[in-house]
């Protein structure tokens, strides 16, 4: 950069003052700024996360010794269905969303979305889907108190949820829910993809985006394709419900098939939505932490955008068991084994880029190295469940739930962890704290191998999945002892990772602009960030931006 | 490393002007491409269910060709048209113009859709419970038609702020937005035509 030059932006130093409480309240109930709506996306997904724990510790205590009763077999049934859909729906989406609000203006140098009332109007929408799911409990009921908070599973397979055997209100409380979630993240996901189309700030060519953008904008594109699908299948579900139509009703020649296709072909994709941003979170700590720009940036973004579209073509491997026919289960045996070839390229790229690297352990590093192996095993145990005829022996068994947990919780939650330990220090102007941090760590990754490693056992001994409890010398016992305690030792790390989040923000380490020396453009900023990200809009020649400004003498974009 | 300012690098030599595309044209695109998911199983579970139905009214019996309707839904896509590239040209009667005959076309293919929902449940006792036909038909036209109605709503008010002389030539490129909007569900019927009365009959 020869005749280059650096301004410098006014530090801000944000004087507070103590105001009332009502109109700090009317704030943040208000505000249409980006990292206050991801902020607020973010604590709300917490507190359901902590709910959807809850519910997975009662399950575990109710199966970890035979022939229990401590809850009964209504109340398990609601445990799961609420389970599963609070997890996907208002923890997943949620916080990724949050995470993807707060930082892709901030990495593209924009000063807020596209559509920042629409930001808000998406948030609120998601938010209120949340509380009808929980408002179930009481409003459920029905005209004869027949329901109460929905029990169908959270894929809700016809004609289970027909009225005759779903009475009360508990499976429309779960429509709705969902249908407003889905209008909330097609609202996000347009939000994101505009934004990241139309407002980067000068040189931020699309080659140049950090890859955390990438895959913000790969995960919006799937939740346009895939999200819709189940919007368009809940309203059916609704018209069945309360207009009286034959969709899924198996008696006047509906197909109860054509639900469980509608669903995979949402809920199939929902996991590359969900997995995606945790990728692009493992894509910007990795490097910063390893000292080196990231291995193959243009491959990572090839096998992004692959996966992205691959994953619409995989539904059907959740259906196996229904007898689709040669062709039907060829044709989704080879479409899931291909897309873990793109997979694949990022794991290699992952280790090319920690490979001579000067690795630095500090606890966002530690999540993503645990992140690497943990998603390499539920990798493998995918692809062998992706083999027809093994799926048959396995479907709907512990072996397919430990499966997928160690994709939602070995993957995507544990570079979750990683995510909120590096960016605290941007959104709060704190750093955590590294011991508290590490408790966290190892309580968490001893919990959760002891959880889901010795899950896959009592699977491959044939227990099915949302069974309410079974009898004694099946072999089962030990086992499912073992998860259970696994779950007490994840419960004690999360614990440490909350009581870490509220201590650090009173009494953390000042953290300053850029603790880590990174070099996307979010640490260009002060921590945390004015209202408008940038007193002077930043401009970029490499993907690297802080890199050129700390080493003027060996700047990236010679390279790229 | 602790920095008390922040620096953010400014490149002398900046490439060819930065132009990005217009928010609102992206904006408007993910939405269609959202929506066209929507209508592709709506079009998926219509076409599964063709002949599945148990019992009678068949498409056969009770469906017209609803000709008057698609002629005048699908040249307002013209008349829309006229009214962008007239607000282009600062041409604001020309605007106004196009966009009345916008909203009368798309207030005529309503009112057509309308005389055969009421001939098909008077005449003929077809209603959304009666069969998969039923089921299917009615969501399918009802979920096309109901886009119609917030098309003409929209259109409507744009009307309202054009008559009232609020339009100007720099609102050309909310109502090209507007109108890909509506051409979209112009297309959506050519698709829903020939599942549901073509291919369906």
């Amino acid at each position: 950069m020869a005749n280059g030059t650096v301004l410098e932006a006014v530090d801000q130093t944000l004087e507070v003052k103590r105001r009332p409480p009502l109109d700090v309240v009317y704030e943040w109930v208000s505000t249409v700024d980006h990292k206050k709506i991801g902020l607020m996306y973010i604590v709300y997904a917490l507190i359901f996360l902590v709910i959807g724990g809850l519910e997975a510790v009662v399950m575990r205590i109710q199966l970890a010794v035979p022939n229990n009763h401590f809850v009964s077999p209504q109340v398990f049934n609601r445990l799961f269905t609420m389970h599963g859909t609070t997890m996907v729906f208002f923890v997943g989406m949620p916080i990724l969303f949050g995470f993807g609000n707060y930082l892709v203006p901030l990495m593209i140098g924009a000063r807020d979305m596209a559509f920042p009332r629409l930001n808000a109007f998406s948030f609120w929408i998601s938010a209120f889907g949340g509380f009808l799911l929980y408002f179930s409990y009481l409003g459920g009921d029905g005209l004869y108190g027949m329901g109460s908070a929905p029990d169908v599973g959270w894929f809700a397979y016809a004609p289970l949820t027909a009225k005759v055997f779903s009475p009360g209100h508990s499976t429309d409380y779960w429509t709705l829910a969902i249908l407003l979630s889905g209008i909330g993240s097609t609202g996000t996901a347009l939000n994101i993809v505009t934004t990241t189309i139309c407002m980067r700030c000068k040189g931020m060519k699309l080659s140049r985006m950090p890859l955390f953008v990438w895959l913000m904008v790969v995960a919006s594109g799937i939740v346009f394709v895939a999200v819709s699908p189940l919007t368009a299948a809940q309203i059916m579900l609704t018209i069945d419900r309360y207009l009286g139509g034959h969709f899924f009703d198996t008696q006047a020649g509906g197909s109860a098939v054509l639900w469980m296709h509608f669903f995979w072909i949402f809920g199939h994709p929902e996991v590359y939505i969900l997995v995606l941003p945790a990728f692009g979170f493992v894509n910007e700590i990795i490097p910063v932490f390893s000292r080196k720009a990231v291995f193959g940036y243009p491959a990572m973004v090839a096998a992004s955008v692959g996966i992205g579209f691959i994953s619409l073509s995989v539904w059907a491997h959740h259906m196996f068991t229904v007898g689709m026919g040669p062709a039907g289960n060829t044709f989704f045996v080879f479409a899931t084994m291909v897309i873990s070839v793109p997979t694949g390229i990022k794991i290699f790229n992952w280790l090319a880029t920690l490979w001579g690297g000067k690795i630095i352990f500090k606890v966002p590093m530690m999540f993503c190295i645990a992140f690497l192996f943990q998603f390499l095993v539920a990798g493998l145990t995918g692809i062998m469940l992706s083999a027809a005829p093994f799926n048959w022996q396995l479907s709907a068994s512990y072996f397919v739930v430990a499966h997928f947990h160690y994709v939602l919780v070995g993957a995507i939650v544990t570079a979750l962890f990683g995510a909120f330990y590096y960016w605290y220090p941007k959104v709060t102007g704190r750093m955590m704290s590294e011991s508290l941090g590490k408790w966290h760590f190892w309580l968490f990754i001893i919990g959760f191998h002891l959880t889901f490693d010795f899950m896959h056992v009592p699977g491959l001994l044939g227990m099915p999945r949302r069974i309410y409890t079974y009898e004694a010398g099946r072999g089962w016992e030990w086992w499912n002892l073992i998860v259970g305690i696994g779950a007490l030792f994840q419960v004690a790390g999360i614990l440490c990772f909350v009581y870490n989040l509220v201590r650090s923000y009173f009494r953390g380490e000042i953290a300053g602009h850029d603790p880590w020396d990174a070099w996307t453009l979010e640490w260009a900023t002060p921590s945390p960030p004015p209202a408008y990200n940038f007193a002077v809009e930043p401009t970029v020649s490499s993907r690297r931006p802080l890199w050129d400004l700390k080493h003027p003498e060996d700047q990236d974009f010679n390279y790229e | 490393m602790m920095q008390t300012t922040s620096t953010i690098p400014i490149d002398a030599q900046v490439e060819p002007p930065w132009k990005l595309p217009s928010r609102g044209i992206v904006g408007m695109m993910c939405l269609i491409l959202a929506e066209s998911a929507i209508f592709l199983i709506f079009v998926v579970a219509y076409i599964y269910y063709i002949g599945k139905s148990l019992s009678g009214p068949l498409p056969a019996q009770v469906l017209d060709l609803p000709i008057l309707g698609t002629i005048c839904l699908l040249s307002s896509s013209f008349t829309v048209h006229h009214a962008v590239s007239a607000l282009r040209k600062n041409n604001i009667g020309g605007c106004t113009l196009g966009l009345a005959g916008t909203v009368l076309l798309g207030a005529i293919f309503l009112m057509t859709t309308a005389r055969e929902w009421y001939h098909l449940i008077h005449d003929f006792g077809l209603t959304i419970r009666t069969n998969l036909f039923g089921t299917t038909f009615y969501s399918l036209v009802g979920l096309h038609a109901t886009h119609v109605v917030i098309g003409v709503t929209m259109l409507t008010a744009a009307l309202a702020l054009s008559l009232s002389g609020r339009v100007k030539e720099k609102h050309a490129e909310r109502l090209e937005v507007l109108s890909l909007y509506w051409h979209f569900v112009d297309g959506v019927w050519v698709v829903v035509f020939l599942v549901v009365y073509v291919l369906g009959r």
